[in-house]
């Protein structure tokens, strides 16, 4: 379905006609939502759930084929210990790490975990159209079938809506059926939910599959009201078009409560067909250690420490 | 699978709750002089939670004698900034014992306990903080420069919000230097009692609150006691107007808190998301057992069907249920009586052809219960657009223009709340001009403040309470 053309008035129309939002509403209405309280088999079922969700991630100068490797193997069994525990949701690397990754989750049998590349020249957005086209071809080339591409913030700040939108279509054009393509709003330095709210209307009419808060490289990332804007975004895309967009948070959730807390803002939110790997992914990594503590303490009622969960 | 939540209930442990209860007089629970008592009982479950003493004529003038001679012996000899120290010590230890009065309240009145926690027992305590930082500074309250207490103040509360509304009533009387006979209303005692528990721990002088338990006649005995200065009402109009028929031409002062059918208007620029917020928490905040409930949505037309259609999203996900679990949104009605009174206006409304809609939702079989309910297609001759229903009922009502909007919100007994939403700060500043309303929130709804005044114009109340205008209440200024 077009909604929007990629022509300046266009997209300016369909921006404008979007409702405002109300910042200090927004910070209530998430802040009562983190007061729910999850406990027993709720808890036990969001655990596995938020597991499933992660896209665990390594995103650092220093990455290496080990470290990649080793990130892999975490992915597929979380705790060695416990063949019950999901799979994450997918890897998530710079793209000249995707092929070490395809390559070692196929050889250990986790074929079914997608490999996925920031792309676009990941984090700050600052290169030309031609190197981010690269950039992705690169990482399709190499087998990843997520795109995580960021906006140009500068762009969208100064106006350009035009760029933010093109640029968009062209990598889902890239991507076409070889990969979901996730878009990364970068709302840390969007700053206002307003602009939260116009960014994500402007990337799901540009085609993403998914729309994504941070690169994890600014804070604030991840915030509660921030996600509550964007679910209520793909909740109302969905009634205008009948096509679910997925969301992912990523950046500063660190703790079972936090992603918990997700979770309820989904299920409160855009509702429970979003609770599902497809529709919602939260990018972390050291998020799935905590999980895992928790996760023992449900089974063996008392805390284990540390060492009992792996370092990867 | 589905992401069902889990009960949560807030342990009652906490809680220690006497057989039965005498009356706070003198510093001391005393018996009642009479032998008889009423039960007061938990409306989630019906399941009697205590015994409490029924106050008679005899019984008040006891504690008024007890109030009037600490006034006279103790309170009004004390240097300011020792009132004040009392008044942060009672904040204090409120703060401190504050999940045992959220559960208790919650037990005793039916609201969900993730009201009485975050919203009830904190406001409480900051009523305290903030008088008690008055105590020393009243010359400064505006009040003249010879600000002085009046005496003994009667103090008359409902049962909606039990321990705030004794805060807002307590701090001030307190801070400015008055002694106090306070009566709980009837099917709420437990807070007061366990805050009069506090006024001991407190080390508070004997007799400068007194709380005496019982019905309308026990009411009635307080405000027609010659040796009171000054009466303090929250309750329905009806009983107002008799107060205030009753104190004409004593030279009691008083200042009440009465009824309200509160506008909440909603432009068609308004933020959507948090306006459907708004409104929710307008009416079905404490069951919407609250004076200055939203009770009355008027929206823009060309928005109605819109806003209709995500406010019953959103009313969909209303937890309605047990009050002590930590994710219930919507409690129990307070009482069998409040609940037939709900229903009959409600009826009323099918009736006069509005059109009734609630989501699903299984209520407990036991206990007082009414599900979130809107009525669509109401008009202002409807008597659900012009009584006080005073439980989770909205009436909406449309508009075209925003001069309609004020006239409609305006066409009304009542005077005590009113919202505006709409992004145009422009708006909100001519329509709060023309509101007849004591509180107008401009883009939020049932927020309060200790330094911020409430009260009613019209049939909704004499008088202010909170901030320095509630001060003035119980203060006398001018010449000595």
């Amino acid at each position: 379905m077009q909604l929007v053309e990629g022509t300046d008035s266009s997209i300016r129309r369909f921006l404008k006609q979007l409702p405002g939002v109300d910042q200090v509403g927004a910070e209530s209405r998430a802040a009562m939502l983190g007061t729910r309280s999850i406990k027993t088999a709720s808890k036990k079922w969001a655990i596995d759930c938020a597991i499933s969700m992660i896209d665990l991630t390594t995103l650092e100068g220093s990455d290496t084929d080990g470290k990649v490797k080793a990130l892999c193997t975490k992915a597929v069994h979380p705790d060695p210990t416990d063949p019950t525990v999901p799979s994450v949701g997918a890897i998530c690397v710079y793209n000249d790490k995707v092929a070490t990754a395809r390559k070692h989750l196929d050889a250990i049998g986790g074929q079914s975990i997608p490999v996925a590349a920031v792309s676009t020249a990941f984090p700050s957005g600052r290169a030309s159209l031609e190197v981010k086209k690269q950039d992705t071809l690169d990482a399709l080339n190499s087998g990843a079938t997520e795109i995580d591409m960021v906006i140009d913030r500068g762009a969208f700040l100064s106006g350009d809506l035009v760029k933010v939108f093109t640029e968009i279509v062209y990598i889902k054009e890239l991507c076409g059926d070889r990969a979901h393509l996730k878009v990364i709003l970068e709302t840390g330095e969007l700053v206002t939910l307003d602009n939260v709210r116009k960014a994500s209307h402007l990337a799901m009419a540009a085609g993403a599959d998914f729309i994504k808060t941070s690169t994890g490289k600014i804070s604030p990332a991840a915030t509660a009201p921030v996600v509550l804007v964007m679910l209520e975004a793909v909740r109302d895309w969905y009634e205008m078009t009948g096509i679910r967009i997925g969301v992912k948070p990523a950046g500063g959730i660190r703790t079972t409560k936090d992603a918990i807390k997700q979770l309820v803002l989904v299920r409160e939110t855009a509702g429970e067909e979003w609770l599902t790997p497809k529709l919602f992914r939260i990018g972390a990594s050291a998020l799935l250690n905590d999980l895992l503590m928790q996760r023992m303490k449900l089974r063996n009622g008392n805390y284990a420490g540390p060492n009992y969960v792996t370092l990867d | 699978m589905t992401f069902e939540y889990s009960p949560a209930p807030e342990s009652t442990a906490i809680v220690d709750i006497s057989a039965q209860y005498g009356l706070f007089i003198n510093g001391k629970f005393v018996a009642a002089k009479g032998s008889k008592t009423f039960n007061t009982i938990n409306p989630a479950t019906e399941k009697v939670l205590s015994k409490i003493a029924y106050a008679q004529a005899s019984d008040v003038d006891k504690a008024v004698v007890a109030a009037r001679s600490a006034y006279t012996k103790v309170w009004s000899k004390m240097a300011p900034q020792e009132r004040g120290k009392y008044l942060f010590r009672i904040a204090r230890i409120m703060q401190e014992r504050a999940r045992e009065f959220a559960v208790l309240e919650t037990m005793d009145n039916g609201k969900p306990i993730r009201e009485t926690r975050d919203i009830d027992v904190p406001l409480a305590a900051a009523h305290f903080f903030y008088h008690a930082g008055w105590a020393d500074k009243l010359k400064y309250a505006g009040a003249g420069d010879n600000p002085r207490p009046h005496g003994v103040v009667g103090q008359i509360i409902p049962w909606n919000f039990p321990l705030l509304m004794l805060a807002w009533k307590v701090a001030p009387a307190l801070a400015t230097g008055n002694t106090v006979v306070l009566k709980p209303a009837e099917t709420t005692p437990l807070t007061a009692l366990l805050f009069a528990e506090v006024c001991q721990q407190a080390g508070l002088p004997a007799g400068v609150v007194n709380i005496v338990t019982g019905d309308g006649a026990t009411g009635s005995a307080l405000v027609n006691h010659p040796d009171i200065d000054k009466i303090a009402f929250t309750g329905s109009t009806g009983v107002g107007k008799g107060i205030a028929r009753a104190i004409a031409g004593t030279g009691k002062s008083a200042t009440l808190e009465l009824g309200g059918k509160g506008a909440n208007i909603v432009f068609d620029d308004s933020p959507i998301d948090q306006t459907v917020e708004g409104i929710v928490s307008g009416i079905f905040f404490n069951q919407g057992h609250v004076c200055c409930a939203g009770s009355r949505l008027l929206v823009q037309e060309n928005v109605h069907d819109e806003l209709i259609e995500k406010l019953k999203r959103r009313i969909s996900q209303i937890r309605v249920g047990d009050p002590l679990d930590k994710n219930t949104d919507l409690g129990a009605i307070n009482s069998a009586a409040q609940l037939a009174r709900i229903k009959e206006i409600s009826s009323s409304g099918d009736a006069e052809g509005a059109h009734r809609w609630s989501p699903e939702c299984t209520l407990p079989e036991k206990g007082f219960w009414y599900p979130p309910t809107i009525f669509t297609g109401v008009t202002q001759a409807n008597r659900i657009a012009q009584e006080e229903i005073f439980g989770p009922v909205l009436s909406v009502l449309t508009f075209r223009t925003p001069q309609e909007a004020i006239d409609k919100a305006n066409n009304t007994p009542y005077g005590l709340s009113a919202g505006v939403w709409t992004e145009k700060g422009s708006r909100i500043l001519w329509a709060a001009k023309q509101l007849k309303a004591g509180v107008i929130w401009a883009n939020t709804f049932n927020k309060f403040d200790p330094a911020s005044p409430f009260g009613g114009y019209k049939e909704s109340g004499w008088g202010r309470e909170g901030g320095r205008h509630g001060l003035a209440a119980y203060l006398k200024g001018g010449e000595k």
